[in-house]
């Protein structure tokens, strides 16, 4: 019975229809496929707008991926990466490094559903020395 | 993120949260960090109290920073977690209003990275807790620069941690007590400079 009421309950959707200019991609020279990988691998919970997988519409996972975008989301927006100051982009970019190092990220419950997401030893590698490129010329 | 059990299905994971919580908001009953922006909109716009006080407000800092440093050079992971969150709270209730607009920028920047790591130190592994805390010190390396502090300070360096990378730290004595490896090579370091 509960999990029939619970279906009428609404959840706020992480969409939106526009790449604002703050956005990573916007600011950074990224080369296409290092862009693909982090839209695919990132971005559902790292910008302001998901791609929805259908188990979305069935309570109560709709709670459990509103709660895990919005941790998502303090932790890293990449669409307001410019708003974040050198000092932040810094600390962001170290730890955008170490998680994918320590194969922290993307989150093994994200990837087991979105095989897509998974990242080879040669995205990371690529992923990486960017970022890491990135991160000393902020320094 | 790390109390979550990755390794669990979706919608098994899913469907335990439902037999626990009735609510949405049950589940949110992890202690209130203190958010950054609300506290820095409260403090700048209360003037009243300026003078002496952000003297103050740097040297709380520096003692809870020290107390942090102190429990990474003993290696407690527990007691560096509750010492991180105090931290940040010490880092939310900065007042830097009677600073120029330029400092207070730079302190707003400063705040806002130092207060996401302590946050981070409060929550995670000891090797997480020392990742932080090398860009933690260079923060408040940095607030010193501004602030300046009455206390004596030791800005130290281990050239050795992180394969080589090195970390420094801030410390009250000239001796060196390493937070980057603790009893592995507690005096594994050097003074590089002297503060005030």
């Amino acid at each position: 019975m509960a999990l029939i009421v619970i279906q009428f309950f609404p959840i706020t959707l992480n969409e939106s229809d526009t790449v604002p200019q703050s956005d990573f991609m916007v600011e950074n020279q990224v080369p296409a496929t290092i862009k693909n990988r982090l839209q695919v691998s990132c971005y559902d919970c790292h910008s302001n707008n998901t791609d929805y997988p259908w188990y979305s519409k069935i309570q109560p996972a709709a709670w459990y991926l509103e709660d895990h975008i919005q941790e998502g989301k303090d932790e890293l927006n990449f669409n307001e990466w410019a708003e974040y100051s050198d000092r932040r982009k810094n600390s962001k970019l170290r730890s955008i490094i170490s998680q994918i190092e320590e194969d922290k990220m993307p989150l093994d419950s994200y990837t087991l559903i979105h095989k897509d997401a998974i990242l080879s030893d040669e995205d990371k590698r690529v992923i990486i020395d960017y970022m890491t490129a990135l991160k000393d010329s902020l320094e | 993120m790390k109390t979550v059990k990755r390794t669990i299905g979706t919608m098994a994971l899913a469907a335990i949260m439902v037999l626990t919580v009735s609510c949405k908001d049950g589940n949110k009953n992890e202690p209130a960090a203190p958010m950054s922006n609300e506290m820095h909109q409260e403090s700048m716009d209360d003037k009243d109290n300026m003078a002496m006080n952000d003297n103050q407000d740097a040297k709380a800092v520096l003692q809870d920073y020290f107390k942090l440093k102190d429990a990474l050079v003993e290696t407690n992971n527990d007691k560096a977690k509750q010492l991180g969150a105090t931290l940040a709270s010490t880092l939310g209730s900065f007042d830097a209003s009677s600073y120029s607009d330029n400092e207070q920028q730079e302190l707003k920047d400063i705040l806002e990275d130092a207060i996401e790591h302590a946050e981070h130190i409060s929550e995670s592994d000891m090797a997480h807790q020392r990742e932080h805390f090398k860009i933690l010190s260079k923060d408040v390396t940095d607030m010193v620069a501004i602030t300046g502090t009455e206390m004596k300070i030791y800005e130290q360096f281990c050239p050795m941690y992180k394969n080589n990378e090195g970390g420094a730290w801030l410390s009250m004595n000239e001796e060196i007590r390493n937070p980057y490896f603790g009893d592995k090579m507690l005096k594994c370091g050097k003074v590089q400079r002297e503060i005030n």
